[in-house]
């Protein structure tokens, strides 16, 4: 038993955070403003996501954190622990048991399943912030469906690089209708956003706002017909799982250039380490 | 024959200020109006509720669409106005800068509106932004260029090239030429004629520069206090102004 309410937030506070997200719910890719609180952590650190779990947690969920797939950073871990402390709820490491699980920038490798609740840490979630600044002109271009804009930005990747070069927070637009930020996971977890039977929540603290995306949306990533979008990752096998299918993380390990190239996801990594896969830099 | 644009007793006030009152005139295709009058005289905000920047306190602009015939623009819905706004209308700012992405290159700037109607094939969208780069005479090396790099003539023939590049059939222009040297603005009227000429524009200009009316208008409106003192064939209004004002202003141009 703890002294805090159930999971931090009081519950008029649960209420309209869940009045918000059933609304997100109810129009997919749709930004609804509400009313932001300020939690015992910096903004920028998942203040969003933190209170989209608060307001979706029950008593029965088993809860489980991930910052940049990783379960034990700094950020998961601190998270992990506030809603124990604070919600007493069960919290788990595996992807497969998790009924709740916050992320920050990436979506875990093993599919997720009905049942289950994935809340995302948004820090900008207007797409369309970069290419126009003023919200109030954003919002219109959101309600008139006038996305040319959008696409203005991927034709200044083609013309500098050569190709699309935004390879993470990569548009996508939810059942024809809405473009939408996906946060800023990278944009091979792009084509696990669409037809997945898990809710995705999303949830962005300091520029108050939430969107969601209901089980099984459409959800189209945005391209040109000459320049297809692509799911890009390292070109490496995993070092310690040998995993192919993952995406990676680069990881510098001495001062003369050695590099290896590590699952991201740490669950999913070390599931398949348990099971006797093995990389060419296992131990 | 149906008028492109017919405007119908434009009213528009800032509180008690008269914006501009009961203007009213045909436009008929391929025909060039030119709004002359002194600064506050009401010019820039007859033109700013033509193009549905400002909306009138009463009066009509009725459009001649391509898909429904004459329809009042005052009263349709926003994204009606809006799609026109960005197929058939054009709209040429006085700064470059108002009407240019600063942040974005020369091709996607060109590119922009075709985009925002549903082009989706890279290649054919930069043929198209190269193409008319040159219409405008700027080199094709420069497509990748942001603006911040061009000088103020090439800003305004940009932005004359992502006006353009839909094949609208009416263009506002607020003074195209202001601020521009001589030698450069006479190239960019050149240029502007022959666009004129050879897509069949409709065009309303907004100038205080009786020399830019004189070579693209047909046809001139003289506004004075928010009111129209004198209309008629651009040659006739020039050399035998019948208004008071009219023959001050004539009267005012520097001989050289």
């Amino acid at each position: 038993m703890s002294d805090y309410n159930f999971a931090y937030l009081d519950e008029q506070t649960k209420r309209m955070i869940r009045r918000a997200i059933l609304k997100g719910l109810a129009i997919p890719g749709y930004q609804v403003p509400f009313a932001s609180r300020e939690m015992p952590m910096p903004y920028g650190w998942g203040t969003g996501g933190v209170q989209v779990s608060a307001a979706v947690l029950t008593p029965d969920d088993r809860f489980k954190v991930i910052d940049q797939g990783a379960d034990d950073t700094t950020n998961a871990v601190s998270i992990r622990s506030f809603f124990e402390r604070t919600a007493g709820v069960a919290t788990t490491t595996a992807t497969t048991e998790a009924t709740v699980i916050q992320t920050r920038h990436r979506i875990p490798e093993v599919p997720l399943a009905e049942g289950q609740i994935l809340v995302y840490q948004v820090p900008i979630p207007e797409p369309l912030r970069f290419l126009e600044p003023r919200e109030s002109e954003t919002r219109k271009m959101h309600s008139l469906e006038e996305y040319g804009l959008m696409h203005v930005k991927l034709y200044e990747d083609i013309s500098r690089h050569g190709h699309i070069a935004t390879s993470y927070a990569y548009p996508v637009k939810v059942e024809a209708r809405y473009v939408m930020d996906p946060s800023p996971i990278p944009k091979f977890d792009n084509p696990k956003l669409g037809g997945c039977p898990a809710i995705q929540l999303f949830g962005a603290g300091r520029e108050q706002r939430i969107y969601a995306l209901p089980p099984y949306t459409r959800v189209v990533s945005l391209d040109f017909e000459d320049h297809p979008f692509e799911a890009t990752k390292a070109d490496h096998p995993c070092g310690l799982c040998g995993a192919d299918d993952s995406y990676l993380d680069e990881v510098i390990i001495d001062d003369t250039g050695g590099r290896m190239f590590v699952c991201s996801d740490t669950d999913y990594c070390e599931t398949r380490q348990a099971a006797g896969h093995r990389g060419k830099d296992a131990a | 024959m149906t008028p492109l644009l017919s405007v119908q007793d434009i009213t528009k006030r800032y509180g008690a200020q008269i914006g501009c009152a009961d203007v009213s005139f045909d436009l008929y295709p391929g025909e060039v109006m030119g709004i002359v009058g002194e600064s506050g005289s009401g010019k820039s905000t007859l033109l700013n509720c033509m193009a549905g920047h400002l909306v009138p306190d009463a009066g009509k602009v009725v459009f001649d669409t391509r898909g429904h015939g004459p329809r009042d623009t005052v009263t349709m819905s926003e994204p009606e106005r809006r799609m026109l706004s960005r197929t058939d209308w054009a709209f040429v700012h006085q700064h470059a800068r108002d009407g240019l992405r600063m942040g974005v290159s020369a091709g996607g700037n060109v590119g922009e509106r075709l985009m925002a109607v549903g082009a989706r094939h890279y290649g054919e969208i930069r043929g198209m932004a190269v193409d008319w780069l040159d219409r405008v005479e700027i080199a094709a090396c420069r497509v990748d260029d942001r603006p911040t790099t061009f000088s103020g003539g090439m800003q305004q023939r940009l932005q004359i090239a992502r006006n353009l590049v839909t094949g609208p059939r009416l263009v506002f222009m607020d003074e195209p030429t202001g601020g521009l040297d001589v030698s450069v603005q006479a190239r960019l009227l050149d240029l502007l004629r022959g666009l004129v000429r050879d897509m069949g524009l409709s065009a309303i200009i907004v100038t205080h520069d009786l020399a830019v009316v004189r070579l693209l208008a047909d046809r001139l409106m003289v506004m004075k206090d928010g009111h129209v003192v004198e209309a008629g064939l651009t040659d006739r209004v020039l050399d035998d102004p019948q208004h008071a004002y009219t023959q001050l202003l004539v009267s005012s141009v520097l001989q050289v």
